[in-house]
Formats: C-alpha cells, sequence, structure tokens
C-alpha cells in the first residue's frame, strides 16, 4: 500500500491491519513518553486547503509521536489563495523532499488527483476530498466500534451501526459505510430523501425514513453534522423539524439498548442533530474518538511510511 | 493545379466511381470519367477509400475574439480540415460575444480569410448570453455573415417567454434556435451525471431530467409559434424519447448528438481527470446506446462536435476546478465510424447525411452539403475505412490539446480533404497552412 485515498481500496486484510496496528500504537499514548523512533527523519506535509483543525492536529499528534518532522501547509494566507495551482503546491513540497503528504481538499477526488497526478513521489493520504470520503475517519470509527463492541482482533460481524443525518454531503458516511460494510456490520443509512445520494439502493446498506423505528435494533448510531445552510437549499423545510426528526434526543436515547453506544465526527452542533444530553451521556464515545483518531492515523502513516522496513520481533520491538 | 481525378475509392452508397474536381466543382463521377479535363487532372489513388461530401460542423468553439490561447479561428480551420470539415459553425460565447453584427462579421472574415474551411457564425440569441434581452438578431442575419444559427449555448435561453419570442422572430429571415438544454437551478455546481457514480464519487449530480425539462418546454414553444428549433448536444435517452415523440407529432424540431456523448459514459469520472468534465456531462451506457439508436433513425438529425478547446492549466486541477469541455474535430469522423458504422448501426450513407447534408440543411448553408454529385461544389472528405491510428495529444492542430481520446486506438484515416475544390488534406496531412500562414 502506498496511499491511502479511499476505503474502496482496502481489502478485509488491510483494514484489520490497520486497525491492530492501531491497537499496538495506542499503548505508546498511554506511556509516559509518548514518543517512537519509527519515522526519523520522515518529513510530512500537512496540506490543508480546507480548515479543520481536528483532523489537522490528529494527524500533527500522531506524525510526531513516530518522530517524523511535521510541515504544515495551510491554504489560507500561502501562495495558494493568492491562486497557486494544486500543481505548483505539489511540486513545491515534491521539491522540498515530502515522504508524505496528507491532504485535505474540497475538491472531491483531490488525493486521488494528486497521487495519480506523478507531481509528486511520496505517499498520498486522504483527509478529506470533498462530499468524497474521509479514510481515517472511518478507520478510527471502526476503531471505537470494535473496541467497545467487538473482540478487539476480528471483525464487525453481527453489529448493527445506524448512520444518521446528511448522508449526501458526508464524505464521513461514503467511508464508513465501505468500512463497516467490509467489516461484516450491518449498516442502516437515517436521513430525509432529499439528503440520501441517488442510487443509494445500490450501496451494500438498508435505507429507512424513520429514525425511532431503527433505534431499538442498533448496537452505535453515529450522527452526522448538519450545515444550517443545507436549509437555503430546501434540504429540510427548518432545523426545528429537522431535530424532531432525525435528531438524537433524551425520548430516542431512551429507545437505544442499554449496551449501544453514540458516535459522532465532529464537531457538533449541538441541539440541532444531537443533544447536549445525548452528546455528554455515559454512551457517548465522542471524546474517545478524538483519542482514538491519533492511535488509528499513527497506523496509516506506520503501514505506509514504515511498512517496508518493519524491523523483525514486531512493531514495538 | 487545380484538377484532380480521385480514384479507385467507392462512394458513401458503395458505388465505385472515380470523382474529378475541376476549377472547384466536381464535373465527373464513375468509372472511366470521359470529361476533357480527366486527362489532364492530377490523379490521386486513395484505392479502398470512401470519398464523402465534405463534413459540416453546426457546433464548434473557436474561441477568437477573447480566448486566442486555447484556439483561434486559424488553428480551428486547420483541425477542422485534418478531421474531414469543410464548414465549421463558430459559437457566440466569445470574449466579447458574437451578439452584434460586428463581431459576427469579424469571425466571419478571418474564416475568409483562413481559407481552410467556410467558418459560419452562430449569433447570440440573448444580449451576453445573458438570458434577458434580445440581441439584435436580425442585424446579424442581415450582416455580411448572413447568420441564421442563434444559440446561446454554453448557457440555456432559460426564460420561456425570452424562448419564445426568440423563436417567433427568427421566423422573418428563416433562422434557427440552437437550444443548450439545461434548466439552470436544477444544475448549480454540477459536475457530472447524476447517477450511482457522481453519488460514490461525490461530485455534485447533474439529472437528466435538467435536459428532458428544457427540451419537452421547447418542443411544445416550437409548435406554438411554428418556428425552428434546433437542441445542442442530446446526452439523455429521454431527450431522445422526448424529440422522437415531437418528430412524430410533425413539430419542427431537429437534433444534435456529440461524438464523446456516443462513445463515453459517466464511468471515465471514476479517475477524477477533468479531461472527462464536459457540458452536458458524459451520462450512463443506456443513454450512450440510446443516442445510438436515435441517431440511426433519424430522431438525432445531425452530429456535431462541440469541440471546446481549454488551455492545459484549466484541465490539469481539481476536477471541480475545471473547465468543462472537450475537444473534437479531428477525431469526430473516426467516433462516428467506431460507434455508428463498426457496429452495423448505420451506413456511410446515412453518416454522409448525419454530418453533411443535414447539418448544412439546418444552417441553410446553401454552398456545402450537396453530396458528391454533378456540378456541385468540390467539398470533399477521403477516408480510409481499413486503416486505424492512434490519437495522440501532442500532434493535434488545434491549439488545446484537451482530447479525451489520447491514447485510444480509432478506425478511419482521413486521407484527404478538398475545400473549393483545393486540397486542405493530403496523404493525411495538411497541406496548405491557409492564408494566415
Amino acid at each position: 500500500m502506498r496511499h491511502l485515498l479511499s476505503i474502496a481500496d482496502l481489502n478485509r486484510a488491510d483494514a484489520l491491519s490497520i486497525l491492530d496496528t492501531a491497537v499496538e500504537l495506542a499503548r505508546i499514548s498511554d506511556a509516559p513518553v509518548k514518543k517512537l523512533p519509527t519515522l526519523r527523519g520522515k518529513t510530512i506535509v500537512n496540506l490543508f486547503f480546507e480548515d479543520s483543525t481536528r483532523t489537522r492536529i490528529s494527524f500533527e499528534a500522531a506524525a510526531k509521536r513516530l518522530s517524523a518532522d511535521v510541515i504544515n501547509f495551510s491554504a489560507k494566507g500561502s501562495s495558494v489563495s493568492k491562486g497557486e495551482s494544486l500543481k505548483d503546491t505539489a511540486q513545491t513540497l515534491q521539491a522540498m523532499g515530502a515522504d508524505a503528504v496528507i491532504i485535505r481538499h474540497s475538491a472531491s477526488g483531490a488525493a486521488q488527483w494528486l497521487a495519480d497526478s506523478h507531481w509528486i513521489g511520496g505517499s498520498v493520504i486522504n483527509a478529506g476530498d470533498g462530499t468524497h470520503e474521509h479514510p481515517t475517519q472511518a478507520l478510527l470509527d471502526a476503531f471505537t466500534i470494535r473496541k467497545h463492541l467487538g473482540s478487539t482482533s476480528g471483525d464487525l460481524k453481527g453489529l448493527h451501526i445506524a448512520i444518521v443525518g446528511d448522508i449526501l454531503h458526508s464524505r464521513v458516511a461514503r467511508s464508513n459505510v465501505l468500512l463497516l460494510s467490509l467489516l461484516g456490520a450491518e449498516v442502516t443509512l437515517v436521513a430525509p430523501p432529499t439528503l440520501l445520494p441517488m442510487g443509494v439502493q445500490t450501496w451494500p446498506v438498508k435505507v429507512s425514513y424513520d429514525f425511532d423505528s431503527v433505534l431499538p435494533h442498533v448496537d452505535a448510531v453515529m450522527m452526522l453534522r448538519v450545515q444550517q445552510e443545507r436549509m437555503q437549499d430546501l434540504f429540510f423545510p427548518t432545523a426545528r423539524e429537522y431535530s424532531h426528526f432525525f435528531g438524537l434526543n433524551r425520548d430516542r436515547l431512551s429507545l437505544m439498548k442499554k449496551s449501544s453506544i453514540i458516535m459522532h465526527p465532529g464537531p457538533m452542533n449541538r441541539g440541532l442533530e444531537i443533544t447536549a444530553e445525548c452528546a455528554d451521556s455515559a454512551r457517548s464515545v465522542i471524546v474517545e474518538q478524538v483519542a482514538n483518531g491519533v492511535s488509528v492515523r499513527m497506523a496509516v502513516l506506520y503501514l505506509l511510511l514504515a511498512g517496508a522496513q518493519q524491523e523483525q520481533g514486531g512493531l514495538l520491538a | 493545379m487545380t484538377k484532380y481525378l480521385l480514384t479507385g475509392a467507392r462512394l458513401a452508397n458503395n458505388q465505385q466511381a472515380d470523382v474529378l474536381i475541376s476549377d472547384g466543382v466536381i464535373v465527373g463521377i464513375g468509372e472511366n470519367i470521359s470529361h476533357p479535363d480527366a486527362t489532364r487532372a492530377s490523379k490521386i489513388d486513395v484505392a479502398g477509400c470512401k470519398i464523402l461530401p465534405g463534413l459540416v460542423d453546426l457546433h464548434t468553439h473557436l474561441r477568437e475574439p477573447g480566448r486566442e490561447d486555447s484556439e483561434t479561428v486559424h488553428s480551428a480551420s486547420r483541425a477542422a480540415a485534418k478531421g474531414g470539415f469543410t464548414a465549421v459553425s463558430a459559437m457566440a460565447n466569445t470574449f466579447p460575444v458574437a451578439d452584434t453584427a460586428g463581431v459576427v462579421e469579424q469571425v466571419y472574415r478571418l474564416g475568409q480569410s483562413a481559407g481552410l474551411v467556410d467558418v459560419f457564425p452562430i449569433g447570440a440569441v440573448t444580449q451576453g448570453i445573458a438570458g434577458k434581452a434580445l440581441a439584435e438578431l436580425g442585424a446579424m442575419a442581415q450582416s455580411a455573415a448572413r447568420v441564421r444559427v442563434f444559440s446561446d449555448d454554453g448557457n440555456c435561453v432559460f426564460d420561456p417567454m425570452v424562448m419564445r419570442r426568440a423563436l417567433e422572430y427568427v421566423k422573418q429571415f428563416d433562422g434557427v434556435i440552437a437550444q443548450h438544454a439545461q434548466e439552470p437551478t436544477l444544475t448549480h455546481g454540477a459536475q457530472m451525471n447524476e447517477g450511482t457514480i457522481s453519488s460514490i464519487l461525490g461530485l455534485k449530480g447533474w439529472p437528466a431530467v435538467a435536459e428532458e425539462a428544457i427540451i419537452a418546454r421547447d418542443v411544445l414553444l416550437v409548435d406554438h409559434v411554428k418556428s425552428r428549433l434546433h437542441i445542442c448536444h442530446v446526452t439523455t435517452a429521454g431527450g431522445v424519447e422526448i424529440i422522437r415523440w415531437a418528430k412524430a407529432r410533425g413539430i419542427e424540431v431537429t437534433a444534435e448528438v456529440t461524438p464523446h456523448h456516443l462513445l463515453l459514459t459517466d464511468e471515465m469520472a471514476k479517475t477524477y481527470n477533468p479531461i472527462f468534465k464536459v457540458n452536458p456531462p458524459l451520462r450512463t451506457e443506456a443513454d450512450v446506446m440510446a443516442l445510438r439508436e436515435g441517431l440511426a433513425d433519424g430522431t438525432i438529425d445531425i452530429v456535431a462536435t462541440d469541440h471546446a478547446p481549454h488551455p492545459a492549466e484549466d484541465k490539469e486541477c481539481e476536477w471541480q476546478n475545471a473547465a468543462f469541455g472537450m475537444i473534437g474535430l479531428e477525431t469526430a469522423l473516426s467516433i462516428v465510424q467506431k460507434t455508428m458504422i463498426d457496429t452495423a448501426l448505420m451506413t456511410w450513407e446515412t453518416l454522409a447525411e448525419r454530418m453533411s447534408t443535414a447539418p448544412a440543411k439546418i444552417g441553410r448553408y446553401s454552398a456545402q452539403g450537396q453530396g458528391i454529385t454533378l456540378g456541385s461544389p468540390a467539398h470533399v472528405t477521403v477516408i480510409n475505412p481499413s486503416q486505424s491510428w492512434r490519437v495522440d495529444r501532442d500532434l493535434v492542430s488545434s491549439r488545446s490539446r484537451n482530447t479525451p481520446f489520447h491514447g485510444m486506438e480509432l478506425p478511419g484515416k482521413i486521407v484527404a480533404t478538398f475545400f473549393n475544390g483545393i486540397p486542405t488534406v493530403l496523404d493525411s496531412r495538411l497541406v496548405k497552412a491557409g492564408n494566415n500562414g
């Protein structure tokens, strides 16, 4: 594996290998010295054309715990905001000797386009491209689900997960649908018809417009951020009506299984898709998702950049 | 030397015949031509080839004036000649827009001075192709360019009242409105065909209904006002169905399909390579098959290239930031052979109708599209259908390289093109740089 562009590029063994590696690397985060020398001398660029502090610092923390040098390249205030093309930016990074480029971009396909362009020689990691995919988010979600509900080493067979909200515009949903079904989970998408993509019936999921009927059967419910501006494009009439039908609130919490968990990729719109009561409940694993994000991203960086030179005696030897 | 005898070839109707061209006119057709010029003419052996009437493109973006970095009238004329065309129609969305007699005359004169093909300017329907106020359609019709085709292509004439008035107004000079059928409110920010692939790729969808709704509206409008409507680049099975219905009702509507929509599908977008980004977008396999069927049965009257040159920087970027469009003059005939002739959906005779006779008739280009007939202006295209060639974007005559067919092996090599009896292409090479050098 040279790049991580889409969950569709992974097979079951690849996905499990990332999750298993993340389990091992998670131990570093609990150690007094949170650092491994594995990627010493490697240069990793955070190339963010779109603001996303949480994803950027998660990748930055992951890279630093593996001793890589990290360069943050944010489009704002850089030559990109003066109209520099992706090509010129990429060639600049190549000239500086980037071993990996972590790209976040508002255009779907930007990561794949960069990887296929031959403008850069290193690995490309998709940190979210438009409304296409966000593979490391799906991996950290699967990691979190597995930790709470599955076995530590197996897949997600037998688990039922609902993804709720703006599926149409969600790269998190696209990556999760692919990964969760790859790992054997049953996925139900819950959304108003306006926020479901065309052809969703060809996806490996069930679809429901009725949140309440789905909730009693799920092991995890993943709430997606709903942007207020969707209202202007008439995807739903009002924020109140959206919350009423598709928001997670106290009443719906009571419909859920005792063992089930509540997830959200963040940032949350408290009061719109999720009430504070649910976000902060004992079943919420939202804060833990953030911590797991670092471990999963460490695993991805490790496998892409150090996988080939893995020492005898295992990962942490 | 202005006398040529083409020998050993077959005509579109498969008749074995030599063709004698003398001083710009076809003066002999058949075996053993007895015309006195036959012995004085230079003989060109084109055994195994097809002799077709010069191709006529009703939809070409020449980019001049305004975007000479991507194409000029002269460079497009060269590309057209190389592709077997003897006439092109210059779309109005230039800078400035071709919405006045002055601009259309300028483009017309640039075409004449290039001298490789007839360049017929298309006039804008509305001022600045903004869809609000009618451009001076009469002045453009009356100008030296004698404009008969009007189009806001690139934009849809979306206001039904404006469309109605335009259709009515052009009746006084036998004009036709060529509509870019795209309901703008259904395609805001759209990137590719809306369907299962756009959903997976996360690219904003461009629904078929945005095209079909306008086609349906406009065939009803043109029926009401009894004028002439032409639908540019039909791409959907539903669009073909509506036009078939309209023609069955006797409604005066004609339609075109592009070569790329006859071959490529939205599957190509999976590469995120913007070379496949085009307006209207590439559709599904089912749509492609319906377009081929429509072209074969005459529901779709013509093939038009929608040749749309763009500089490299506008295609070397993220899909959503890239320009819409692809070049097509030099590959059009090969693509039509591949999709329609080699699949046995259509004969060469029908191809000649769809790519020469019918487009000339729609545009009222009286000196074009007269077929290989005695006394006709010698606009002649010679193709070797059994010779294939590999498309190389670095070898195109267009000033831009945005062909989606780069690297593809295509059937049918254009051997020669004659424009008014003068060869513009011989031995598959441009022989005349044109009057501008």
